[in-house]
């Protein structure tokens, strides 16, 4: 749990969270770890919590039946992966697969969500990080849609 | 039309005229990409090879279809075969794709200002490329990597469309195996099997190991592609004198004659094709300028 | 202010011994005539083929010819052509080639370049020659053509008698007064029954030339008339530019709401571009036998108003004809600054003339001075402040 709560407070995501909000987070963390080619998520399950990849690398993906599955994305080592738990209906979009060994805190989104309610300045914490995320996300996500790669 | 001349005054010599292309003989066409390959060319005559600067172009001439502006994609130390990667998009790359080995194209150049690889000397280098975009930075990449004391680290990040794009790919393999090198390639997506980065090439930016302080970046890629990439270093605190960008616009001479290659008061074919980026900014910023 | 010490006098009945003098060295004597009702450069014969008491009327979109009440030789201004006709040809071959077993062989072009007089050429031509020789001989590169043709040419220039309704030759300094790169240059002066010509020369060449002419020097009353022309024509000037600040100006306007309001009239013709004298932009054209034995690379006239100028893989970078008259008129009056040190424009006022739809450069820059530059916030009046 020590080595846990290092992490979490030295991780760039977390600074400047206050100490009781902290204290929570780690109260709702714990180490996972997934082998190569294991679903982390699944499209359509309850999204419960998110995941702060330590080391490893996961694939973002969707299944198409007459394409195979087709990688949107890969994260890495430090960065956040699964937002779905913070907005309704609360299920992930996507399936998430661990490319190869992959050691993550997965952290009580379901728990935080519920703390949440309550706690309005934990939320907005919360919330504000996360919609960094999303940004970024959303941006790459256009920047791909374009296409500019290919000859027009 | 032209009648018969009342007095005609003939050339000094072929190489006076900037327009008039030498003959080149294809030693051998490689396919990279479905839609892109690389011409191995030496000259035709025992001319001497050409000498260029990483960062330079050639118009290359297929018999009877036109000229297309390519740049060069060898090493600056090797010049003896002159190797250009063309990506068919028209009338005239179609035409050179057809090219066989033995077969004659004409060529005119080298053109334009290349790479600062002289001041970035010291420094580290980050290279960003986009598709086709590897093709005009892999001369920097090779004279950077035959003095490689004389830089700090190196960087390359390359994204293109699919792994089936990817250019020069065991090249890159060979790259990626260096300590003296970090490699980074990224598509913007790939099917199941593909277990590299997929997403778009700025997000390799942020965890890149370069010192923004002391860093010369040069990007050549689709235009937006370059934009993009430049707002991320710029975040990551690399100023805008010390980022360079390969341009690209209509060209019909090379040579600053035609008018169809500026860009603002520049024009790509002799101010440019590379320039830095604090000079790009305001025009940049200008649509269908 | 005329100094009569280097001037001299050319009778009108004399003038027929310039054109004599010219051909005995060789060349071929191009100059103003008449030609389906406008005055254009074609070759000339005699004197008699000049346009003689001809004038023209010129202002936006249109342009006429009138007869005068005098016989003046030049009392006219300029027309559609410039000698961009001759040194800078709308067709050039640029070179040849033919097919062999073992690829193709490449045949350079002797450059065509007849020894040629230019005959009453004008303050504004002449500084557009000197700036067309800076794009094409001032750079890295050299277009031998241009510069073997401009080397071959004799210049006599004539100051102009009258200032045309879309001249503005005054605002851009280029004139009405030749000042250099002239080897000849006269004023016409026509007073009661007297008709001559006060000349100086510019070359060596010109006062060799000269010395197969029998002209007197001039006196204080003829100088002084000279000077009189000069000053009249200053005055007249149809139209007028500001060129204070005018590459800032340009430059600052890249999103003006004023480039709408022209590119809703310009028709993307690209007449200016053809007529402009300082308008050097081509295109080349690679063309084959119908066996694809035998190729020929030629070179054409071309226009930042077509469509597919910009055009690169996939579309053209200036799509809309807004992005194509910005192009042009920033290209002319601010970028070429930057690019060659001095304005494209000479005030010629060609392109007023031979707009279809009167499009008029001094006009455009005059709206984009006072026109304010913020587009419109988008917010109903009244509503800004609550």
């Amino acid at each position: 749990m020590e080595n846990l709560e290092r992490i979490l407070v030295e991780h760039p995501f977390f600074q400047g969270m206050k100490r009781e909000h902290l204290d929570l987070v780690v109260g709702c963390a714990a180490n996972v770890r997934f082998d190569a080619g294991q679903f982390i998520l699944r499209e359509g399950e309850e999204a419960n919590e998110f995941y702060l990849i330590r080391h490893g690398q996961v694939a973002l993906e969707v299944f198409a039946p007459e394409r195979g599955s087709i990688t949107i994305q890969t994260l890495g080592e430090g960065e956040i992966l699964g937002w779905s738990w913070l907005v309704p209906p609360y299920r992930w979009k996507f399936d998430a697969r661990a490319v190869e060994l992959t050691r993550a805190i997965a952290l009580d989104g379901k728990c935080l969500r519920e703390k949440s309610e309550n706690d309005c300045a934990l939320g907005y914490e919360l919330l504000k990080r996360f919609s960094q995320v999303m940004v970024e996300h959303l941006q790459a996500a256009r920047f791909q849609l374009l296409n500019v790669y290919d000859a027009h | 039309m032209s009648t018969t001349p009342i007095d005609a005054v003939s050339l000094a010599g072929l190489n006076a005229d900037p327009m008039l292309p030498r003959p080149y003989r294809v030693q051998r066409l490689r396919k990279e990409t479905p839609d892109t390959f690389t011409l191995d060319l030496e000259p035709s005559s025992a001319a001497a090879a050409m000498a260029f600067a990483p960062g330079q172009f050639n118009m290359l001439y297929a018999f009877g279809a036109g000229e297309a502006p390519v740049s060069i994609s060898g090493d600056p130390a090797h010049p003896a075969t002159l190797v250009h990667t063309i990506r068919e998009v028209g009338a005239v790359t179609r035409a050179l794709h057809q090219l066989k080995p033995s077969h004659t194209l004409g060529v005119r150049g080298p053109f334009g200002v290349g790479w600062p690889v002289a001041e970035a000397r010291g420094a580290d280098v980050v290279i960003v490329a986009g598709g086709i975009g590897l093709a005009p930075l892999r001369p920097a990449l090779y004279h950077v990597l035959a003095a490689r004391k004389q830089y700090g680290k190196v960087v390359l990040l390359y994204g293109t469309r699919t792994p089936a794009d990817i250019l020069y790919l065991r090249e890159l393999q060979q790259w990626h195996s260096r300590f003296d090198l970090e490699v980074h390639v990224t598509v913007d997506r790939a099917p199941g099997e593909w277990h590299g980065n997929v997403g778009v090439v700025t997000k390799l930016i942020p965890r890149a190991p370069f010192d923004p302080q002391s860093t010369v970046a040069m990007l050549c890629g689709p235009e937006v592609m370059m934009r993009f990439t430049v707002q991320d270093l710029e975040r990551r605190g690399v100023a805008r004198e010390n980022i360079y960008l390969s341009m690209e616009r209509n060209m019909k001479c090379a040579v600053g004659f035609c008018g169809h290659c500026q860009y603002g008061p520049t024009f790509i074919c002799k101010d440019g094709p590379v320039f830095r980026y604090d000079r790009l900014a305001p025009l940049l910023a200008v649509r269908e300028i | 202010m005329s100094s009569n010490s280097d001037q001299f006098v050319l009778e009108r009945e004399r003038f027929p011994q310039l054109l004599e003098a010219l051909r005995r060295r060789g060349y071929r004597v191009v100059g103003p005539a008449v030609r389906e009702g406008a005055i254009v450069y074609d070759e000339l014969n005699s004197v008699r083929d000049l346009p003689e008491g001809w004038t023209d009327e010129q202002e936006g979109g249109t342009y006429r010819l009138r007869k005068r009440d005098d016989g003046a030789l030049f009392g006219y201004n300029v027309g559609p052509h410039s000698l961009k006709k001759y040194l800078h040809p709308a067709q050039v071959r640029l070179w040849q080639a033919d097919r062999e077993a073992s690829g193709f062989t490449l045949k350079p072009e002797a450059v065509e370049a007849p020894l040629t007089a230019f005959l009453g050429v004008r303050a504004c031509d002449l500084h557009a020659v000197s700036i067309q020789n800076k794009v094409f001989a001032g750079g890295p590169y050299v277009n031998i053509g241009y510069k073997t043709r401009l080397e071959r040419s004799f210049i006599v220039a004539v100051n102009c008698g009258k200032a045309g309704g879309t001249c503005f030759c005054a605002s851009m300094n280029t004139g009405p007064q030749a000042r250099s790169g002239f080897d000849l240059a006269l004023t016409e002066v026509l007073e009661e029954g007297r008709h001559y010509f006060v000349g100086q020369t510019g070359t060596d060449r010109g006062a060799e030339l000269l010395g197969d002419l029998v002209t007197a020097p001039a006196g204080a009353h003829e100088a002084d008339a000279a000077a009189a022309v000069v000053e009249r024509v200053t005055g007249q000037m149809g139209r007028t530019l500001d060129t204070t600040g005018i590459k800032e100006l340009l430059y600052r306007s890249y999103e003006h709401p004023r480039w709408a309001d022209v590119a809703a009239r310009c028709l993307t013709c690209a007449n200016c571009t053809m007529v402009c004298p300082t308008c050097f932009c081509t295109t080349v054209e690679d063309v084959t036998d119908l066996r694809g034995e035998h190729a020929e690379r030629w070179q054409k006239w071309d226009s930042c108003f077509t469509m597919d100028f910009s055009y690169i893989h996939g579309g053209s970078v200036r799509a809309t004809p807004r992005s194509r008259y910005r192009q042009w008129m920033t290209h002319k009056l601010a970028t070429w600054i930057d690019q060659f040190g001095t304005s494209g424009c000479v005030g010629c006022g060609r392109c007023i003339t031979w707009c279809p739809v009167a499009i008029d450069i001094t006009e455009e820059v005059r709206a984009l001075r006072t026109a304010p530059a913020d587009p419109p916030s988008g917010k109903e009046p009244g509503h800004g402040e609550s």
